[in-house]
């Protein structure tokens, strides 16, 4: 049951989570609450989740809206500060990295790529200037000719052309400006990349582009990717691992084959019987009633448990424990108890 | 007679620079109680092909040719309260974002018995019982207690169903609900999707579903239509169309999503991107980005011809493959 079962498997981790959580207070402000007498409001939009990512793989958070995984991004590249527990990069606590220069010479280690790359690219910079920037932050720059070639290798890299770098961000479409991101987020070398919906606003066609890029990516360069959708054909197909997230906790973790042919936590269940059927084999779905509950007042015990079909009393009072296996994790009361069905939904093929 | 007739429809967008094409020549049918999906990226036309339906083109964009015909009585030139009669009455409207559909000053059983009083001949009494039948039809739980609640008090998931609620409550012969489940989550989005087929299967109405999404068109569609630049690239039987594509853009698409089961290390890649209305190319509007290009295309624009069982608007599939 020790979270320590994967940090001490043989390949050491590049990124591991341990307990991790984020608490945001929600409160109205002291003056309203003391008027109004309202409680203080607290919502844990990550609660104790531990995970950890081995070198040059590919480790998917999924989940339904506002279940905490671009939290659990923004904690990882220190956009925001944990309430509790460790991120560890490459073995040391980031949180411990005191000095600036030691805490520079982490973070230049890892990069973010977002959902809406027209947002995350400053619409008055030449391309050049975009791409440039982590390099001059970092102190990686040289001289402007080298600067330069290395710009004009990164938009080759990305598939775009060297030319590109005197335009502008509105220049581009969707899929071209994510592949500057792209190329921005490789330009200090980074070995990690936290990708949150990186393909969630563009269009499949283009999406595939996207997805096929950063594979190729991976193979050449050997990056490590945390990358987070809520759509999950996309995650089966780029993963190594997946994790599950509801209401803030994890509710398993397992290789994409484990997690799709036997889905074990009742929530993957229920997502998994949500994928529309393009193979049209025709098999009938019942989509599972109900709606993710308020996160600042959730569900007692296991949080899942007013949607979930096997829920007993355990369920509505105590907090499932993780149960580690070799290749995954799942908390789940009724998986602890052996008291779960064969899952109905097995995957196509 | 189809329901519901489009034939050779055109609508452009005058601007200073010119007149953009927006939709060029699109014509297809929908049957009494059929679900036609219309596929294809964002900009391929699938909006404006529904607004032209429901009469909801904004100026300066304007129907410039073509008619639509609804129980064969064109609807695309009436007189502007006409078509509002029309609209609610025969046609229903969903849109993604369930806002636009209520008016966030009245309660939602108030929305409801207006909406069915103005197109039945319902009393006050016998709309609202109406509303509570529709509503809890629409799966909101304790409806006759909802009836007294704004839009804002519900969920996007609530509001979307109430919408469909709405656009049900006078029985029409059509709906056309644009992107009804984009801005919801997966497990809602399959909640809404089985509500709207099953709706639909009872009440008899039809409904054009337009989507990005193929999977909710595999779940949901009896034919299918996809849509490129402006124009129809294939319109088919949905199995068909998803299983044994015919044109070069449907192929690419199909291998292009991303499905559960399907190992493979690289999706199909269509490069490029869907080109900008000020910037179609000649010939076919496909031409650069198609693996099986040839000279013809770019000359000559392809209508759409059957091709085993479905229709595609492609060369490769005339009857007569060479000349120009
Ligand atoms: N800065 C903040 N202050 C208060 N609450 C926040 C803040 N950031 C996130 N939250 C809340 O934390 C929860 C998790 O949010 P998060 O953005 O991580 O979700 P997500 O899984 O990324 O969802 P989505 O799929 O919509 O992107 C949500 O309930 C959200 O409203
Ligand atoms: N008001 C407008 N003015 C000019 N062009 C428009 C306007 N509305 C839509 N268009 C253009 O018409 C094309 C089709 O748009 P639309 O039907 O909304 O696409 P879809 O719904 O398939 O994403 C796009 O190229 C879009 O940019
Ligand atoms: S712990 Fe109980 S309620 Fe939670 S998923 Fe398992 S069976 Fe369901
Ligand atoms: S007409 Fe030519 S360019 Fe167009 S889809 Fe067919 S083969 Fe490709
Ligand atoms: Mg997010
Ligand atoms: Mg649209």
């Amino acid at each position: 049951m020790s979270d320590r079962l994967i940090a001490t498997s043989p390949e050491p981790a590049l990124l591991e989570l341990e307990n991790l959580s984020k608490y945001f207070d929600v409160s109205k402000s002291l003056l309203n609450r003391t008027i109004e007498r309202l409680p203080k409001q607290i919502l844990k939009a990550v609660d104790g989740v531990s995970f950890s990512i081995k070198p040059g793989q590919t480790f998917s958070l999924v989940g339904e809206s506002g279940c905490g995984k671009s939290t659990v991004a923004k904690l990882v590249v220190g956009l925001h500060k944990p309430t509790g527990g460790q991120i560890r990069f490459d073995g040391t606590n980031v949180a411990d990295a005191k000095s600036i220069a030691q805490n520079a010479a982490l973070r230049r280690r890892w990069q973010m790529i977002f959902q809406d790359p027209y947002a995350s690219l400053n619409p008055r910079w030449r391309v050049h200037d975009i791409i440039a920037e982590p390099m001059r932050v970092f102190g990686l720059a040289g001289s402007s000719t080298e600067l330069s070639k290395r710009v004009s290798e990164l938009l080759e890299q990305v598939g775009l052309s060297a030319m590109d770098g005197e335009k502008y961000p509105h220049e581009f479409s969707g899929g071209q400006r994510q592949r500057v991101s792209i190329a921005r987020a490789l330009s200090s070398n980074p070995e990690f990349l936290v990708c949150d919906e990186p393909t969630s606003a563009l269009d499949v066609s283009v999406q595939a582009q996207i997805l096929n890029l950063m594979k190729d990516l991976q193979r050449d360069i050997g990056l490590t990717y945390l990358f987070i959708s809520h759509n999950l054909a996309v995650v089966y197909h780029v993963a190594d691992m997946i994790g599950v997230m509801y209401l803030g906790r994890m509710c398993e973790i397992a290789t994409p084959q484990d997690l799709f042919r036997n889905p074990r936590h009742p929530y993957t269940r229920l997502l998994i019987d949500t994928i529309p059927d393009l193979e049209m084999t025709g098999k009938a779905r019942e989509p599972v009633a109900g709606e993710v509950p308020n996160p600042i007042n959730p569900p007692s015990g296991c949080s899942f448990h007013p949607r979930c079909p096997l829920a007993n009393d355990r369920c509505k009072s105590e907090i499932p424990k993780p149960i580690h296996s070799a290749t995954g994790m799942v908390a789940c009361h009724a998986a602890e108890e052996g008291r779960l069905p064969a899952p109905q939904t097995v995957a196509p093929a | 007679m189809a329901l519901l007739e489009v034939e050779n429809l055109r609508v452009e967008f005058p601007t200073r620079r010119g007149t953009l094409l927006a939709i060029d020549d699109v014509s297809f049918q929908i049957e009494e109680g059929e679900v036609l999906g219309v596929v294809g990226e964002s900009g391929a036309g699938k909006s404006l092909t529904g607004a032209s339906i429901i009469g909801l083109l904004e100026p300066p964009g304007r129907i410039a040719a073509g008619q639509i015909r609804l129980e064969g009585e064109r609807i695309d030139n009436l007189p502007y309260d006409e078509l509002r009669r029309i609209r609610g009455k025969k046609i229903g409207a969903i849109f993604q974002d369930p806002l636009t559909s209520l008016n966030p000053l009245y309660t939602i059983g108030r929305q409801l018995v207006e909406t069915i009083r103005v197109h039945t001949d319902d009393t006050e009494a016998q709309a609202r019982d109406r509303t509570v039948q529709l509503l809890t039809e629409v799966g909101i739980p304790a409806a006759e207690r909802r009836l007294g609640s704004y839009p804002h008090e519900f969920s996007g998931g609530m509001r979307q169903r109430v919408v469909i609620a709405l656009a049900l409550c006078a029985n029409p012969k059509l709906i056309v609900a644009d992107e009804p489940t984009t801005a919801l989550d997966v497990s809602i989005q399959a909640q809404i999707i089985a509500l709207l087929k099953k709706l639909c299967r009872d009440h008899k109405t039809a409904i054009m579903l337009i989507t990005h999404d193929m999977g909710v068109i595999a779940e949901t569609a009896d034919r299918v239509a996809v849509m490129y630049a402006g124009r129809i690239a294939e319109i088919g039987p949905v199995k068909q169309v998803v299983k044994h594509p015919k044109h070069p853009y449907t192929i690419g698409l199909m291998g292009a999503i991303p499905i559960v089961g399907r190992d493979i290390e690289r999706l199909t890649q269509i490069e490029g991107s869907m080109p900008r209305l000020t910037n179609i190319p000649d010939g076919c509007s496909f031409n650069p980005r198609c693996p099986k290009v040839f000279d013809r295309c770019y000359v000559e624009r392809p209508d759409l011809v059957p091709t085993g069982e479905t229709t595609a608007a492609c060369w490769l599939h005339a009857k007569e493959k060479t000349g120009v």
